[in-house]
């Protein structure tokens, strides 16, 4: 018998994953340096072995080994975690219009991220990682704090009370942000291009750290499809159909929370992408969050991609802060998304 | 099968049900009828673990605060009056949904989830309506597709908190006619709170009557709802009153 309700379409997915890899190679051989798609294979190949290339494609390898690639894999990685995070997020709320910044996570990673930047922060041991540091537990410290208010005023930790106390935390850490940006000016202009999203020194052990931890975030959420389905009929319906809420709603959010944390603390605040990014997958594959969390990571790739090869080739030699290509897109696109929804 | 003793229910320092005690047994369909805000959703809440309570509510013997969530599911399912839709689900989606207490794990058999799917699906007559979207049904559709989500959900005691609000005389009827014939089926039972006390007249086998929190009377359905009672806690001559509307249907 067909389930035609939760039917698994491999093939696609298969043209998800496909369109994935092309535009990543795109976004490898475009920029200010033009790689032909012929020579990427050379190098890589060179790399793997190690050995040194032929001297025409040096220029090549060091720029496809040591700064595209890296950085292209962290942009996709940070894409495909952020869309996760905002479609986990919008189907748990039972709110379109939630994702990591509605709950107040983004606000308090960023926080994080600038007090670690702004008083150079480090950590023994890991001398590079104090900024990524600082964001994951800011952002784990803000989660605490935001159910900790909620379940004080609303003991049921219902979404409404969660966004109600997500928004006003993020007020709270913006204003924080400003005080902090104001005794360390001398930082001023790392700290606004910080917070207006970079991906520009990524390198090999960002990929890592944010494949790991979408790995692991990512499984988890999958392994939550049938909840969060529950969720986004409603939280009662969820209650009596047998879900445990409560638990749930604590695992996703700290999943949720991870995700976000760890790509704040690699690219700075990019918006939009987790907003974004699932409204227009749902209007493909439909609101199953089956078919729906594994679309929008691989599309919240895709997009990020795209977005961070406009800021790098549009104004060449000069480059956009991927955030604000982001917001541009998202908001003409989120626009369009609700006035068609309106009109509807 | 269910037994509810000294049940309280506080909102702050307001008491919505007072020191409540009563039992349902197969095959009795209960009405929980009374005047607004004398606590009748407020009883449904508390069975379905969805507000703190004091007291002890006991479904076959175990208690129910201390049943996890799915056990608890695969006893009781709850249909509320409204639904408030954001996504565009598929009917069959929401219906599937239902048979969420009844798998065990990824690897689950779905034999027996889609016999349930199919039988509540053409229980309720949405068989025809099954890819449809939630967003794009009418109201007694939308609650007929709710309907079916709790028959696959195959609980033995179903509550219903008004299932016939906002809904055309048709669909009140379609939908009282369906749970009178799940009810048909062994060991299972309803508890439902309706203010049409015709219907729970013609459709309850025992009624608990409710004012202020606090029960009136409680017993079979005629005993209950006798004159006397209804009277006393609605403050008006109910009997004459329903007489006289059907009295304007009788004159033409």
């Amino acid at each position: 018998m067909k389930r035609g309700g939760e039917r698994f379409y491999g093939w696609i997915y298969a043209v998800f994953a496909l369109v994935t890899l092309c535009v990543f190679f795109a976004c490898i051989c475009l920029g200010s340096v033009w790689v032909p798609l012929k020579d990427i294979g050379r190098v890589i190949l060179d790399a793997v072995r190690s050995i040194p290339s032929a001297p025409e494609y040096s220029l090549a390898r060091s720029v496809m080994i040591t700064v595209r690639i890296p950085r292209v894999l962290c942009v996709a990685l940070v894409g495909a975690s952020l869309a996760l995070a905002g479609a986990a997020m919008q189907g748990l709320l039972k709110n379109p219009l939630a994702d990591g910044s509605t709950i107040g996570v983004s606000s308090g990673a960023s926080l994080g991220a600038v007090i670690a930047i702004a008083f150079d922060i480090t950590f023994p041991g890991l001398p590079f990682a104090g900024t990524m540091i600082m964001a994951i537990l800011f952002a784990l410290f803000s989660l605490l704090l935001i159910l900790g208010l909620a379940y004080r005023l609303d003991c049921s930790l219902s979404t409404n009370t969660i966004i109600l106390i997500g928004v006003i935390f993020s007020m709270f850490a913006s204003s924080i942000m400003s005080i902090v940006i104001t005794f360390a000016s001398d930082r001023l202009r790392s700290i606004t291009f910080w917070t207006m999203g970079s991906l520009q020194g990524s390198n090999y052990r960002n990929a890592a750290v944010l494949g790991a931890t979408l790995a692991v975030c990512g499984t988890v959420l999958f392994l939550h499809a049938r909840e969060l389905n529950a969720f986004a009929v409603g939280e009662d319906n969820a209650r009596q159909i047998g879900v445990n809420v409560r638990r749930v709603r604590l695992t996703v959010l700290i999943m949720v929370s991870c995700l976000i944390g760890v790509c704040v603390s690699i690219g700075g605040t990019i918006s939009f992408v987790g907003l974004v990014t699932p409204h227009m997958v749902r209007m493909i594959v439909g609101p199953n969050h089956k078919r729906l969390l594994p679309a929008s990571l691989f599309s919240g790739a895709v997009f990020l991609m795209l977005a961070d090869l406009v800021a790098r080739t549009i104004l060449i030699p000069r480059e956009l802060p991927i955030g604000v290509v982001t917001s541009i897109i998202g908001a003409v696109v989120f626009v369009y998304i609700y006035y068609r929804s309106r009109r509807r | 099968m269910l037994e509810v003793e000294h049940l309280s229910v506080k909102y702050d320092s307001f008491v919505a049900v007072r020191d409540l005690s009563f039992a349902v047994t197969e095959r009795q369909w209960l009405m929980i009828v009374g005047p607004n805000g004398a606590g009748k959703s407020t009883i449904l809440n508390a069975i379905s673990q969805g507000v703190p309570y004091t007291g002890t509510i006991r479904f076959d013997k175990a208690d129910l605060k201390k049943t996890d969530a799915r056990t608890r599911a695969r006893a009781i399912g709850a249909l509320a009056q409204n639904h408030y839709v954001s996504y565009a689900f598929s009917v069959e989606e929401i219906v599937r949904l239902g048979r969420y207490a009844h798998r065990s794990g990824l690897f689950s058999s779905h034999e027996e989830d889609d016999a349930a799917v199919e039988e509540a699906l053409e229980m309720t007559g949405m068989t025809g309506l099954r890819r449809q979207s939630l967003l794009t049904l009418s109201g007694g559709e939308l609650q007929r597709a709710f309907l079916a989500q709790v028959f696959a959900q195959s609980p033995r005691l179903l509550l219903l908190d008004e299932p016939t609000n906002h809904l055309d005389l048709v669909y009140q009827k379609q939908v009282f006619a369906l749970i009178a014939e799940w009810l048909k089926t062994p060991g299972r039972a309803v508890i439902s709170v309706v203010h049409d006390l015709s219907l729970a007249k013609a459709y309850g086998t025992n009624a608990l009557l409710l004012h202020h929190g606090c029960k009136v009377a409680y017993g079979e359905t005629g005993a209950v709802m006798c004159p006397r009672h209804l009277n006393e806690v609605y403050g008006m001559d109910v009997a004459e009153w329903m007489q006289t509307m059907l009295g304007q249907w009788k004159d033409g």
